[in-house]
């Protein structure tokens, strides 16, 4: 994959040829985003066997949270995957202002995303969606509605740091792509970004309807 | 003759050591690092032996006891025995064995030391602050509701290490597709570079879930809402499943690569193309697969299915057979060798013995009836510490020795060397099968006192872990002298195949002169099985 593309850039000393660098880069990004599959796999694994456990406290859970903003940041993201993807091909093509535009864009999706949920939060803490003493249910349900909390603020919170590593790395494309004077020198590393930019939309996709839409089986 | 250019003396400032990228000045660092925590955590184990010494265990309080075992155990598994063989002698030989100028993210290498350094001063900071009591296992309910120790400093560090665990592993698994000599094909490759990506595989699928089950443990000590406190609706077991999810692969970390280093040895002095290459080398990812279906077995007691059981029973058997495959394979190698007992090969044979009985030991544990009746006492305690400690540490040493001209161009003194070797065989055989029979007759681990009729056992134990504590201060303190006054090593002086014995000793700064061409399979001894 790309071989003519990066014709001309100096590989780093320790690789033979650019190729091999790039094939280096691609292959450790995806091993790294094996672990992170597993990272996630244990706490989806918590939320499948208490959600068969304690399917009504859960789904009561679920109800509270906005779906509303919920969705909109499905949206969001999903379109910045779009973007990332489009900055991968600009950046194929040679075209240094439909990448800089193109990445860019991605950016604003993620701060967007983020700005939602940190407004959805704000939300969660006015409607009293609190962990600890302060939680306003009581009783066996409310034990699990509790944990529904927990596993939704540990989820989206692992996703949110994801993805502002994600917003970091591209903001130092942006950079790196306005001074650049070789834009192939920069094929590896947008691509390698883009893969990780689409794993943690991919998570995303997962977390929207197992938190926002486990109560809402009629929608 | 030492070349008047090499890795050790091409630029000799602190800075150039700390900022360095150059894989083997980075195993060098480990090795440094982790030696020190190795005297930590055994310090641990020698306060927990004298305390033993005697039934009522004087020295100190059940309370003190409880810390100690616990930082023996978290020192010597995530901050000695799973980095030792990769971070070092990996590190080290990698780039050298498959022919290539380093590891293909440098940077990221350095970033893995200075992850492992942050997370052991977390855990450091945790045992100067107080220490912590649950055990290595951080069994919940116990670490999440009522210990008071601190747990979640402890936790973070070992969290923390374990990303350092995750790049090593992802960097190996690259460098090892991608930067092969020319002519080097995978079943060209020497058999520790097999272990190692075996190993490798292992770091980076089961590390994470460690990582997520600590984090989840974590929440659940701070908020104290449920996911693993069953008095919050949460599931104990479930702790298990992750926990051991990532602890029963880690203790084929902890061993994959001792096989490696041990079939190194092993050909080189008995002169010899390994036996069975093929089936040594894909034994090792056989193990690493099936291993990831195994952990199950730490949970025959704790109420887990009789049918999962009998499953992961039936596992734990299977997964004995590509360890098996090896320990033959490595007999017939060394059948009608030509043997020269150099200090490596004392390490190597003694590997095979005490690994091979802590194997079979776990075969026995592996049965569901025997283990209702051993689980949970020094049976247990004896049979991992055969494999970790006979088999691990052995390795590693064996290792150390074997590449010590390689890695820093001196000669040790090889009759201290293989004194050293044979004390810690007898030293290590003293301390650890008595706890066989203690186990067997009921004495339960992690206690601090127990019923006179033991002292015996438990005296003899003692013993021979003060023999055992001298033989590792021997070869620290005779390769430390090495350096001054060994005599300076020449570039292939075991007279070893191998692509990292071709280059001078210790290595240029880039490993090779220029980038080798393999046309040979490994172990080009002459003789072939």
């Amino acid at each position: 994959m790309g071989s003519p593309l990066n014709a001309g850039v100096q590989p780093q000393e320790q690789f033979k040829s650019i190729e091999q660098q790039h094939e280096a880069a691609t292959q450790g990004m995806w091993i790294f985003l094996a672990t992170e599959i597993l990272f996630f796999g244990g706490i989806f694994l918590a939320y499948f066997i208490y959600r068969r456990s304690y399917s009504i406290g859960f789904e009561r859970m679920s109800e509270m949270l906005d779906s509303f903003l919920g969705t909109l940041n499905t949206a969001i993201l999903l379109t910045s995957s779009l973007t990332m993807a489009l900055s991968v091909r600009a950046v194929q093509l040679e075209k240094k202002g439909s990448l800089i535009l193109f990445l860019v864009l991605t950016l604003i999706f993620g701060v967007a995303f983020l700005t939602i949920k940190g407004f959805e939060y704000s939300e969660d803490f006015k409607n009293k969606l609190v962990l600890g003493p302060s939680f306003p249910f009581h009783g066996l349900e409310a034990v699990h509605m509790e944990m529904f909390l927990l596993i939704y603020y540990v989820m989206t919170l692992i996703h949110a740091v994801h993805l502002l590593v994600g917003i970091c790395l591209v903001s130092l494309m942006v950079v790196k792509t306005v001074r650049s004077r070789c834009l192939p020198a920069l094929y590896s590393p947008i691509e390698v970004i883009g893969l990780y930019w689409h794993f943690v939309d991919v998570v995303w996709l997962f977390l929207y309807p197992l938190l926002y839409l486990a109560g809402r089986p009629h929608i | 003759m030492r070349s008047s250019h090499d890795y050790l003396n091409s630029d000799v400032t602190i800075r150039s050591w700390l900022c360095t990228r150059d894989h083997k000045r980075i195993a060098l660092l480990y090795l440094i690092s982790i030696t020190l925590f190795f005297f930590i955590g055994g310090a641990a184990a020698a306060i927990i032996r004298l305390n033993l010494m005697t039934p009522s265990g004087g020295l100190v309080s059940a309370e003190t006891y409880n810390r100690l075992f616990t930082m023996h155990g978290v020192i010597m598994v995530w901050f000695f025995l799973i980095p030792s063989i990769p971070t070092v002698l990996g590190n080290f030989l990698v780039p050298l064995m498959i022919g290539a100028k380093d590891l293909a993210f440098p940077r990221l290498n350095l970033l893995s030391w200075y992850i492992y350094i942050l997370g052991g001063s977390f855990t450091f900071a945790a045992i100067v602050a107080g220490g912590v009591d649950t055990g290595w296992t951080f069994y919940t309910p116990y670490s999440t509701a009522f210990s008071s120790s601190f747990v979640l400093l402890t936790a973070a560090g070992v969290f923390i290490t374990g990303f350092s665990s995750i790049l090593t592993g992802l960097n190996f698994i690259v460098t090892i597709h991608r930067m092969r000599a020319p002519g080097l094909t995978w079943f060209r490759l020497p058999i520790f570079i097999w272990s190692m990506w075996a190993t490798s595989v292992i770091m980076v699928l089961a590390t994470p879930v460690l990582a997520i089950t600590l984090l989840l443990m974590a929440v659940e000590r701070v908020f104290k809402v449920g996911i693993f406190d069953p008095a919050l609706g949460g599931d104990p077991l479930l702790f298990q499943h992750l926990f051991w999810f990532y602890s029963h692969p880690a203790v084929y970390i902890m061993i994959l690569p001792g096989m490696g280093v041990v079939s190194e040895i092993i050909c080189c002095f008995a002169r010899k193309r390994i036996f069975g290459y093929a089936f040594v080398a894909l034994s090792s990812v056989a193990i690493a697969v099936i291993g990831f279906f195994v952990w199950g077995h730490h949970m025959f007691v704790s109420g887990q299915s009789a049918y999962a059981g009998v499953v992961f029973s039936f596992l734990s058997f299977l997964v004995s057979v590509p360890s098996a495959i090896k320990v033959f394979n490595w007999t017939a190698t060394l059948y009608k060798g030509n043997i020269q007992l150099r200090t490596p090969m004392v390490y190597a044979l003694g590997f095979i013995g005490l690994f091979t009985v802590g194997g079979l030991t776990g075969l026995f544990l592996a049965v569901l009836a025997v283990d209702v009746h051993v689980h949970d006492t020094y049976f247990v305690i004896a049979h991992f510490h055969f494999i970790m400690v006979g088999g691990m540490v052995s390795a590693y040493l064996g290792g150390i020795h074997f590449w010590w001209p390689k890695i820093t161009g001196k000669i040790y003194p090889e009759k201290w060397g293989i004194a050293a070797a044979l004390l810690l065989f007898f030293g290590f055989n003293l301390t650890f099968f008595p706890q066989f029979i203690l186990g067997y007759l009921g004495m339960p681990r992690r206690y601090h006192s127990y019923p006179p009729e033991f002292q015996i056992y438990h005296v003899m134990s003692t013993l021979g872990s003060s023999i055992l504590g001298l033989g590792y201060l021997l070869p620290f303190s005779y390769l430390l002298w090495s350096l001054r006054f060994g005599k300076d090593a020449g570039p292939n002086d075991w007279n070893a195949s191998g692509l990292e014995w071709k280059t001078s000793s210790p290595p240029p700064p880039h490993n090779f002169e220029s980038t080798p061409l393999v046309t040979q399979e490994a172990y080009d001894y002459g003789k072939s099985s």
